[in-house]
């Protein structure tokens, strides 16, 4: 697959979850003679959303071509981007940080604002709203890598004791065999 | 003494069931010396296992003593191995000098207790916890033929330990 090295695109798929898209959309990238690098493909709200690097001899009008009769279909939104590949360089995170709290405007620019100062390259972030329409919960799952310390980190939150988040730190430590 | 070459997956070296060593050896010893080297060489490796330097051999050397604050035995060579007994479990993040540029979670014991034999054929009894017990266990598992690879669990969902930063 060297051939393609620098032919990276950036496929975003989004629309009304459904059985069959993954299968049906990457069926139609195979069959263009492309290949697949990462993938994140999650269910966001009723929605199935993917975010997936494609290897492809042509440009962005010709890879949107390749799968555009399948996402069409589906009903699916299709957009694509040209990108800069760079595979074989994972970031390990050295912190975990777990946030839960009742719902409501502000969480994620709260908490993420202070640990983005106090060093916080965040690699994943997944969140969720749970609970019911009437008492909705907010959870927030988040790795990264603590450039100042994980103790920067775990002062950085504690302004955030009484706003009604609980917040829990914990080092990831990877056991390399 | 010399760095070995370390095979990754997916050579098929890695899935093979290792045997006894029955010979405690020179031949052995020097072995367990570019073993360990082959080790020290590799970037945060904690531990090895002779099938990944191609050898078919139930022999795995261990040492975490670089990690801060947690409990060790300090540099282990543990030839014929056998955990006797497990308790507990815990999520932790495990790579392999063999998978390069993945880590992923894995369900370990947390406590073991081991029997083994040293390089010269002394038997060995430990009782390992935590870090420890994790890199003993990932390193038998090559001996059997299994990459953490086999053992993955999510990295989306985490379970979070019970011992967590509270806020005061």
């Amino acid at each position: 697959m060297n051939r393609l090295t620098n032919h990276w695109f950036m496929l975003t798929v989004v629309g009304k979850d459904r059985p069959g898209i993954v299968a049906r959309v990457t069926a139609a990238l195979y069959e263009g003679g492309c290949n697949l690098g990462e993938a994140s493909m999650t269910r966001l709200g009723g929605n199935f959303t993917v975010m997936l690097m494609v290897q492809h001899e042509g440009d962005t009008a010709s890879l949107t071509r390749l799968v555009a009769t399948v996402t069409e279909s589906l009903g699916l939104k299709l957009h694509v981007d040209k990108i800069a590949g760079d595979l074989y360089h994972h970031q390990e995170p050295d912190v975990r940080i777990a946030v839960f709290g009742a719902d409501r405007a502000g969480i994620v620019a709260q908490v993420t604002g202070v640990l983005a100062e106090a060093g916080l390259d965040i690699l994943d972030l997944q969140s969720n709203v749970a609970g019911s329409a009437d008492k909705p919960i907010y959870i927030m799952q988040i790795e990264g890598r603590a450039l100042e310390g994980i103790p920067a980190l775990e002062s950085a939150v504690a302004v955030l004791d009484g706003k009604g988040i609980q917040v829990h730190l914990e080092p990831i430590d990877i056991m390399i065999g | 003494m010399a760095v070995l070459e370390i095979l990754t997956y997916p050579d098929a070296r890695l899935e093979r069931i290792a045997q006894p060593v029955e010979r405690f050896d020179d031949a052995l010893r020097a072995f367990i010396a570019d073993l360990e080297e082959t080790m020290r060489a590799g970037p945060g490796g904690v531990g090895i296992a002779a099938p990944q330097a191609g050898r078919a051999e139930r022999i795995v050397i261990v040492d975490v003593s670089s990690k801060p604050k947690i409990k060790h035995h300090g540099r282990l060579v543990l030839v014929n191995p056998e955990i006797t007994h497990w308790e507990g479990f815990v999520v932790g993040r495990e790579g392999c000098m063999s998978v390069p540029d993945y880590t992923g979670n894995v369900i370990r014991a947390e406590r073991i207790t081991l029997e083994a034999f040293d390089e010269c054929g002394t038997p060995l009894h430990y009782e390992f916890e935590g870090y420890e017990a994790r890199a003993v266990q990932h390193e038998i598992d090559h001996l059997d033929g299994l990459l953490f690879l086999d053992r993955l669990v999510s990295r989306r969902n985490d379970l979070f330990r019970r011992k967590v930063y509270q806020k005061a």
